[in-house]
């Protein structure tokens, strides 16, 4: 699998707002079936990153490219049309519309709409509460059962590759263990996970691979074991009262 | 969590007189003093004399004064407790406070009576004139008015204050009673327009007298009729009843709403022919502006973009019909008119300017669309604003007046037909029929949009852009597609605005038109279709249009301001419109019962903490 094709990729993106150069040459090489997490600071650029990958800011040079095919310029909706789709930060859920809605559009750009009971079984079988709570305002729904919509919301465009940006965010710490190892079973599943996390030390214990970004930079790239026994980066995120 | 939550408080019967709110109290009295003011100072007694309500003693003008003791009483006499309700303890203290506020009430209003008639303020204000002194002063002294005020006032406060402490079933027969007079006195014109179409004049001959109003028998019979059936209605509020409905089988609801659209459809072809020119002239008014509504429920409602230039397409359409229709523009078609299934000419050929309306129409949508619908919130109703004024601009001005006519505007527009029937514009029964094609294609379309595709993406698009955005929804996209919606049955509406008044002015599209149909889709509630109809029929039915006289045709000068007023009561006490989608109605109550649930100190509805 390693040597396969990537399925998402960033050639020498580099990305400014206004005078900010928010990205700077940034490279990352996704392939199919793995699971990837960037790792970084407040304001290093991981938003920025996946906001590239949707084509929701436009790269000043560089190129992102999707299963071999150059996306840059390309609409958000030809992305999502091409396999790529985002669970957001803080869930972001549609809060007055019901569960059921949310599922419904997040199949959007589906064109097999008449799938969509597939996908909503599978989504069920995960997450039986997602099925009780149908017919419920997305907003009323408690912290946990939100982030199961929101991943079930993503689920259901059928993604080859789910972008995940801070799923611990604003979670009770059992509910981030839950999630992921939800995340993990995502993958396994087959679906490419790339996943934006402050939380290294979760994030590194599920993942293949990681990259750590610092002020728009890429600066460390390596497998997740060799990342969890790096110095520098235990140092900088992991703290060190962990890796005793 | 309030601390003292856990110890209910004892409950006594009746509160004892002393446990008077005497802040609250003399608050309400200044307020309703300066309320009862304000309608004499702004010549809403004087003008609405005219209209006599019940012969020979009771003039709408005076009508306008004595709710407000009546409604001070009640609110002064109300103690609404932390969960927002009002607390069970009634008693003799409810009737204290209701009767010192009226007195205050009238005290304050005396001093102003007083005021205007020892100085001479018309300078200023040009309504005190003595006119309104003699009203106010009922023909008699100063003296002796000011103490009919006082008590007047200090008896209906003690009403209000009495409304608190009846039971329900008693509340509900008094104000059905009264509302019931109310309204029967002020359908007047209608009435008696009904009852000759039905032929049944001899009952409203005994009903109102001679020179208007309703005859004091009348209105006594009324009122006991309007009684009894208050007191034999049931204590579910009309949205408890719209939950029931809507709880029932989907089976049974799809036929109950099946028979409700019948039973509509059979009233709209049969109500125009029996009611006389007048109520016609109405119900065309009121089906004019719910599809204007129709169309701005769509951008505002469902799309959530706030247009505030929806006028626009309104005059784009009315000028499109002009200039093809009239003899008088350079761009007159002989061949054209608004003829509908003529079959001795060519067939289709109104509709012919339909589709050139619907054109023009979305044209303009998407010129004024796709520049501003990267806009969010208020920069877009901001711009869209300045693009309704540059549109009535364009055709006003000299520039274009070789096309438009400038400020002459476009005259002599025909009159259109539907098969054999010619549709005038002076013939408000035909242009009402006109319209109400027009609406029920609007209703279908709007209904359709609701569930389908587009319409999910409209929801989240209000909820969340970015999100929307994220799921692949091409936001600009959906965006113009409500705005062109939208403008297309603007555009409709303008053709028959057009060929009802037969001529188009710039000046009929003032920036104000765009407002009382924002105001109407507010009102009647944001999403719902039904409401959109209700709010129309209220706004222009009931109060007219902008520049449409409505059923109470003496409130016309006073119209923005109780337009302004009843958008304040609405956002305070109704906020999801007056009949509201049942999705929005969810979504305002539920999260006021959050709310109280949160001051209470209750669990409220939605917070689980079961994830274990």
């Amino acid at each position: 699998m390693p040597d396969s094709k990537p399925i998402l990729e960033f050639r020498g993106v580099n990305v400014h707002y206004g005078p900010v150069h928010v990205l700077k040459d940034v490279n990352i090489e996704i392939r199919p079936g793995e699971m990837v997490c960037l790792l970084g600071g407040n304001a290093s650029g991981k938003t920025t990153t996946l906001k590239a990958c949707l084509g929701m800011v436009a790269p000043s040079s560089g190129d992102v490219v999707v299963d071999g095919e150059i996306m840059t310029g390309a609409t958000t909706a030809q992305i999502v049309a091409k396999g790529i789709t985002m669970v957001p930060e803080n869930r972001r859920l549609f809060k007055r519309m019901t569960v059921k809605e949310n599922l419904e559009i997040g199949a959007y750009l589906r064109t097999d709409r008449d799938h969509l009971d597939d996908e909503l079984d599978a989504i069920f079988e995960m997450f039986p509460r997602v099925k009780e709570r149908l017919g419920q305002k997305a907003g009323t729904l408690s912290g946990g059962e939100q982030q199961m919509v929101a991943v079930g919301r993503a689920l259901m465009a059928k993604p080859k590759v789910l972008l995940m940006d801070e799923p611990s965010m604003g979670l009770a710490p059992v509910l981030v263990q839950q999630n992921f190892e939800i995340i993990e079973q995502i993958n396994k599943a087959g679906v490419t996970v790339f996943m934006v996390e402050q939380n290294a030390n979760m994030a590194l214990s599920i993942a293949d691979r990681g990259y750590v970004l610092q002020t728009g930079r890429i600066v460390l790239d390596d497998t997740a074991e060799a990342l969890v026994a790096n110095e520098d980066l235990r140092k900088a995120y992991l703290g060190d009262a962990d890796s005793a | 969590m309030m601390t003292d939550s856990a110890a209910p408080p004892s409950k006594p019967d009746v509160r004892p007189m002393t446990d008077v709110d005497w802040e609250k109290v003399l608050r309400s009295g200044a307020l309703a003093g300066l309320m009862l003011s304000f309608i004499a100072a702004i010549g809403m007694v004087t003008v609405l004399d005219e209209r006599t309500m019940i012969d020979p003693w009771l003039s709408l003008g005076y009508l306008a004064l004595v709710w407000v003791p009546v409604f001070f009483g009640f609110t002064a006499a109300s103690e609404p407790t932390p969960d927002g309700g009002i607390s069970p303890v009634k008693g003799e203290r409810d009737l204290l406070s209701g009767l010192v506020t009226g007195a205050l009430a009238g005290l304050c209003f005396s001093f102003f009576i007083v005021l205007i008639d020892t100085y001479d303020m018309t300078d200023i204000f040009s309504n005190l004139l003595p006119r309104l002194v003699d009203l106010l002063t009922f023909d008699r002294g100063i003296g002796v008015a000011a103490a009919i005020w006082i008590v007047g006032c200090a008896l209906l406060g003690l009403c209000g204050g009495a409304a608190q402490v009846v039971s329900a079933r008693v509340k509900r027969m008094l104000s059905w009673a009264f509302v019931g007079v109310a309204i029967v006195a002020m359908l007047e014109a209608v009435i008696i327009d009904l009852s000759q179409g039905l032929r049944v004049e001899f009952v409203t001959d005994f009903m109102y007298a001679k020179n208007g109003g309703l005859t004091t028998g009348a209105a006594i019979i009324l009122g006991a009729i309007f009684g009894a059936a208050g007191f034999q209605s049931s204590d579910k509020t009309f949205d408890q009843r719209r939950q029931e409905r809507m709880s029932q089988p989907k089976e049974v609801l799809l036929r109950k709403n099946m028979v409700a659209a019948g039973v509509a459809i059979l009233a709209v072809i049969f109500v125009p022919m029996v009611v006389g020119g007048l109520t016609n002239e109405l119900l065309a008014n009121v089906g004019l502006f719910v599809l204007l509504g129709l169309g701005l429920n769509i951008v505002v409602g469902s799309a959530g973009l706030l247009d505030l230039g929806y006028v626009a397409f309104f005059a784009v359409g009315a000028y499109t019909t002009a200039i093809l229709t009239s003899p008088l523009s350079p761009y007159w078609v002989p061949e054209l008119t608004l003829d509908f299934f003529s079959w001795e000419d060519w067939f289709w050929k109104g509709w012919v300017i339909v589709a050139v309306v619907l054109v023009m129409a979305a044209i303009s949508g998407i010129l004024v669309g796709t520049p501003v619908i990267r806009l969010r919130g208020d920069y877009l109703a901001i711009v869209t604003l300045g693009f309704g004024e540059i549109v009535r601009i364009l055709f006003l001005s000299d520039w274009l007046s070789p096309y438009f006519g400038g400020a002459q505007g476009v005259t002599n527009i025909p009159s259109a037909a539907i098969g054999p029937v010619e549709i005038q514009g002076t013939s408000s029964q035909s242009i009402f029929y006109l319209t109400a094609v027009f609406v029920v294609i609007a209703i279908y379309v709007a209904w359709r949009l609701q569930s389908s595709r587009t319409g999910r993406a409209w929801s989240a698009l209000r909820e969340d852009e970015d999100v929307a955005e994220a799921m692949g929804i091409n936001t600009t996209a959906v965006k113009l597609t409500a705005f062109v919606t939208g403008a297309v049955l603007a555009g409709f509406a303008g053709m028959i605005f057009a060929v009802k008044v037969g001529s188009v002015f710039p000046i009929s599209f003032k920036l104000l038109v765009s407002i009382i149909i924002l105001v109407i889709v507010i009102v009647g509630g944001m999403g719902s279709i039904a409401g959109v109809i209700v709010g129309a029929v209220v706004l222009i039915g009931v109060l007219g249009g902008p520049t449409q006289p409505g059923l109470l045709q003496e409130f016309g000068q006073f119209k923005l301001l109780i337009y302004g007023a009843l958008l304040v009561i609405m956002m305070l006490k109704r906020p999801e419109g007056l009949w509201p989608s049942v999705r929005r109605q969810r979504e305002l109550r539920h999260e006021e019962l959050n709310q109280d649930a949160w001051l209470t100190g209750t669990p409220g509805t939605d917070e689980e903490e079961d994830d274990a």
